[in-house]
C-alpha cells in the first residue's frame, strides 16, 4: 500500500460511525443458541464457525447467548465451537420458548454489552425472537440470509439473501444502527470441528422476570405422532414441479420415490397449488437440503427453489424448456416430457433394483 | 370482536420479469395481487367473525393502486378498510413499516374503537421476511404470535386466545391475552369464494384513504427510506453454475444413462435400508 492509499484508507475510515463514530461502541459478534430438547440446534452450531470468520475478519470476540433452563452447561459446548464468550440466563421461567421472555433476556443483554453483530438461525423460532428483538432496539434485520460477510474496513455486516421471490441475489446493510442482525438458512453455514480444549468466560444474566406480568403461557407441546418428513436428512430426493400440471401428474414423483426409496420433495408452485404439504417444500421459503441424489422433475428452477438443493451431490433435471434455469444448477438434464420420461425410468429403476436383489441373495 | 387484518398488495413474483441492466423488477411484467399468504389471515378473521361476531377492519400500506385488494378483502368479508398511500412512505423497510401501520392501527383505534385482535398473513411474497406482523404487534406492545395454525379458541370474556403455533417437530399450544397479534401458516383455512352480495358490496366500497399529514403525531424520519435502517448494497443476478451435461439420445437411451448414473451409488441401495423407512413417498401427510 502506497501512502496515499493508507492515507485515503484512514481517512475513510475515519469518516466511519463504526469505526470511531458513535457506534463504536459496539463491539463483537454475537449468535443467539437456539436450545431444543437440551440440545442446541446445528444452526446455532453453524452459526458460530461462520461467526467466528466475522469475528476473526473483526479482530474482536465471538459471544454465544443460551436462554433457557438448566442450560448452563451448553457453554461448553459453545467454547469447543468457536466462542470466546458466552452469555447466559438460566431460569424456570425460560424453560419454554416465549417471544416476551426470551426477548427481553436478548435485548437486556445487547443494551448492556453492545454487540455490532448478531445472528440467528432462520427457524421458526429464530424468525420469531430476531423481528420482535429488532422492533424493540430499533435495528436493521436481514431475513434468511444466505450468504455472510463483513467487510473490515467498515465493519459493515453484508448478509446476502434472494429477493422479490428469488428473482435477484441482494447485499443487505445495516449503517447506521447496531447491531446488525440477520436470520441465516439453516444448513448453508458450515460449523467448525468441535475443539473440546477451548474454554471461555461465562457471563450470567440476572433474570428478574415474575410470572403475574407476563401474557402468554405455552400449555403443551405436541409432537408429531407420525415420523415427520425429514427431507433435510435425506439421501435421496426425487422433487416435482409445476411441470407435473395437477396432483395426479404429481402422482409419479411419488411413484418414483417409492422406488427408489425416496424422500419427495417439491416447489413453492407444486405446495401453493396444494399437491403436497409443505413439510415436502424445498427452497427459501422450504427446506435447504444437501441429499446425495435430487431429482428436479418438472421444475423450472427458481432462485427460491435453486437455494435449497444447490448444493446436493448430483442433481438430474428432467424439465421440457431447455431454457429453464434448473439445467444451469443441475448435473445432467433431459430436455423432454416428464409424463413420458419418468414411468418409464421408473420401470428401468424397478428391474435394476430387483436384479440387484436377486444378486445380493445369490 | 373487532379484528384488523393486515395485508399488502405485491406484483406476483412467480412471473414478473427482472431488467437484466439495472436489476430491478420490471413492475409493468407481472400484475398485482392480493398476497397469496394474507388471502389466509383474511379467511381467518371472516372464521371468526362468523363464530364470535364482531367486525373486520384491513389496513394496508401502498400506492393507490392497492385499492383493489382491499375491495376484495371486502368481498371476503371485510366491514371497513383502510389504506395509508403517500410517497413519504415509499421505500420502507420492515422496521419502518411496521412504524407506520402501528400508527395507523392507533387511529383506526381512535375512529372505530379498541381492537381485540391483529392478523397478518405469515410473510409476503415480494419481501419473504415475516417480520412485519410481529413488529407490529411489538410497535403496540402486545404478543406477536407467529407460525399460528389454528385458532383453538377466544374467550372473550376472559379476553384470552389459545393458538397452535408451528414448531419444526409439530406444534404447541400457546395461551395468549387479548389484543395480541397472530400471523397464521398458509393452510390455516381454505379461504372461500367471494358471495355474490359481498361482490357487489365491494364494488360500491370506498378504501378510507390516509396520508401522512392523517396520521397525527407521526414521527416523519422513521418512515420510508430515511426511517429505514436497512438498505440494499448490491444486487446481482442469481448465480449461474457451469450448467448441466445434457443426456441426448432417445428416451431409451436417456433412461439407461440415468439409472447408470444412479445405480452407481450402489451404497444408496444396500440392506434394503432405502425402503420404507417411514419417510419415504408419503403421500398428502
Amino acid at each position: 500500500m502506497t501512502e496515499q492509499q493508507q492515507a485515503q484508507t484512514t481517512r475513510r475510515a475515519r469518516s466511519n460511525p463504526a469505526v470511531d463514530g458513535p457506534l463504536a461502541v459496539y463491539r463483537g459478534v454475537w449468535v443467539y443458541i437456539e436450545v431444543n430438547d437440551g440440545k442446541i440446534a446445528p444452526v446455532s452450531l453453524e452459526l458460530l464457525g461462520a461467526g467466528r470468520q466475522l469475528a476473526d475478519k473483526l479482530d474482536i470476540d465471538l459471544a454465544g447467548v443460551i436462554v433457557g433452563y438448566q442450560v448452563q452447561g451448553l457453554c461448553e459446548e459453545v467454547f469447543a465451537f468457536g466462542a470466546d464468550v458466552c452469555y447466559v440466563a438460566d431460569d424456570p421461567i425460560l424453560e419454554r420458548y416465549r417471544s416476551e421472555t426470551y426477548m427481553k433476556v436478548v435485548v437486556d443483554l445487547v443494551e448492556q454489552y453492545k454487540p455490532e453483530i448478531l445472528l440467528y438461525g432462520a427457524t421458526s423460532t429464530g424468525k420469531d425472537l430476531a423481528s420482535a428483538v429488532a422492533t424493540d432496539l430499533k435495528t436493521g434485520l436481514t431475513a434468511d440470509t444466505t450468504i455472510l460477510d463483513v467487510e473490515e474496513e467498515t465493519r459493515l455486516l453484508q448478509a446476502s439473501r434472494p429477493a422479490f421471490g428469488g428473482n435477484i441475489m441482494a447485499t443487505i446493510l445495516c449503517k447506521n444502527n447496531r447491531p446488525q442482525m440477520a436470520t441465516v438458512r439453516p444448513r448453508v453455514m458450515k460449523s467448525l470441528t468441535p475443539d473440546r480444549n477451548r474454554s471461555g468466560k461465562i457471563i450470567e444474566y440476572p433474570v428478574q422476570i415474575n410470572e403475574e406480568d407476563l401474557k402468554t403461557r405455552v400449555l403443551d407441546i405436541v409432537k408429531n405422532v407420525q415420523r415427520s418428513v425429514k427431507i433435510d436428512e435425506a439421501e435421496i430426493i426425487v422433487a416435482g414441479g409445476k411441470g407435473l400440471k395437477d396432483e395426479r401428474g404429481f402422482q409419479l414423483v411419488h411413484q418414483l420415490a417409492e422406488t427408489l426409496g425416496a424422500t419427495v420433495g417439491a416447489s413453492r408452485d407444486a405446495v401453493e397449488a396444494g399437491w403436497i404439504s409443505h413439510q415436502h417444500q424445498v427452497g427459501q421459503t422450504g427446506a435447504t437440503v444437501t441429499p446425495k441424489i435430487y431429482f428436479a422433475i418438472g421444475i423450472s428452477g427458481a432462485i427460491q427453489h435453486l437455494v435449497g438443493m444447490q448444493n446436493s451431490q448430483m442433481i438430474i433435471a428432467i424439465n421440457n424448456d431447455p431454457d429453464a434455469p434448473i439445467f444451469q444448477a443441475a448435473h445432467y438434464g433431459i430436455v423432454g416430457d416428464a409424463f413420458e420420461i419418468v414411468p418409464k425410468l421408473n420401470e428401468a429403476f424397478e428391474q435394476a433394483l430387483q436384479q440387484k436383489e436377486v444378486v445380493d441373495i445369490g | 370482536m373487532h379484528i384488523v387484518v393486515c395485508v399488502k398488495q405485491v406484483p406476483d413474483t412467480k412471473i414478473i420479469k427482472m431488467n437484466p441492466k439495472t436489476n430491478t423488477m420490471d413492475r409493468a411484467s407481472a400484475p398485482a395481487i392480493m398476497n397469496p399468504y394474507d388471502v389466509y389471515a383474511m379467511e381467518e378473521a371472516s372464521l371468526l367473525k362468523e363464530k364470535y361476531g364482531g367486525s373486520i377492519s384491513v389496513l394496508s400500506m401502498g400506492p393507490p393502486p392497492a385499492v383493489s385488494t382491499l375491495k376484495k378483502c371486502v368481498e371476503m368479508g371485510a366491514d371497513d378498510t383502510y389504506l395509508i398511500s403517500d410517497r413519504r412512505f415509499a421505500g420502507a423497510d420492515t422496521l419502518a413499516t411496521s412504524y407506520a401501520l402501528a400508527e395507523a392501527l392507533k387511529k383506526i383505534m381512535q375512529e372505530k374503537g379498541a381492537i381485540d385482535l391483529i392478523i397478518s398473513g405469515k410473510q409476503t411474497i415480494d419481501g419473504d421476511t415475516g417480520q412485519v406482523g410481529p413488529g407490529i404487534a411489538r410497535r403496540l406492545d402486545i404478543p406477536p404470535l407467529t407460525f399460528v395454525q389454528k385458532v383453538a379458541d377466544v374467550d372473550l370474556s376472559a379476553r384470552k386466545i389459545r393458538v397452535h403455533r408451528k414448531r419444526e417437530d409439530g406444534y404447541e399450544v400457546v395461551e395468549s391475552s387479548l389484543p395480541c397479534l397472530i400471523s397464521v401458516e398458509s393452510g390455516i383455512n381454505e379461504p372461500r369464494y367471494s358471495s355474490l352480495p359481498n361482490m357487489i358490496k365491494a364494488a360500491r366500497h370506498n378504501p378510507v384513504v390516509w396520508t401522512v399529514d392523517d396520521l397525527e403525531g407521526i414521527d416523519v424520519t422513521q418512515l420510508g427510506l430515511k426511517g429505514s435502517p436497512t438498505i440494499v448494497g448490491k444486487v446481482w443476478p442469481p448465480e449461474k453454475s457451469g450448467g448441466a451435461e445434457m443426456i441426448e439420445g432417445s428416451v431409451d437411451d436417456q433412461i439407461s444413462k440415468v439409472v447408470e448414473l444412479v445405480m452407481a451409488r450402489k451404497e444408496l441401495f444396500q440392506d434394503g435400508s432405502e425402503m420404507n423407512d417411514g419417510t419415504t413417498a408419503s403421500t398428502n401427510d
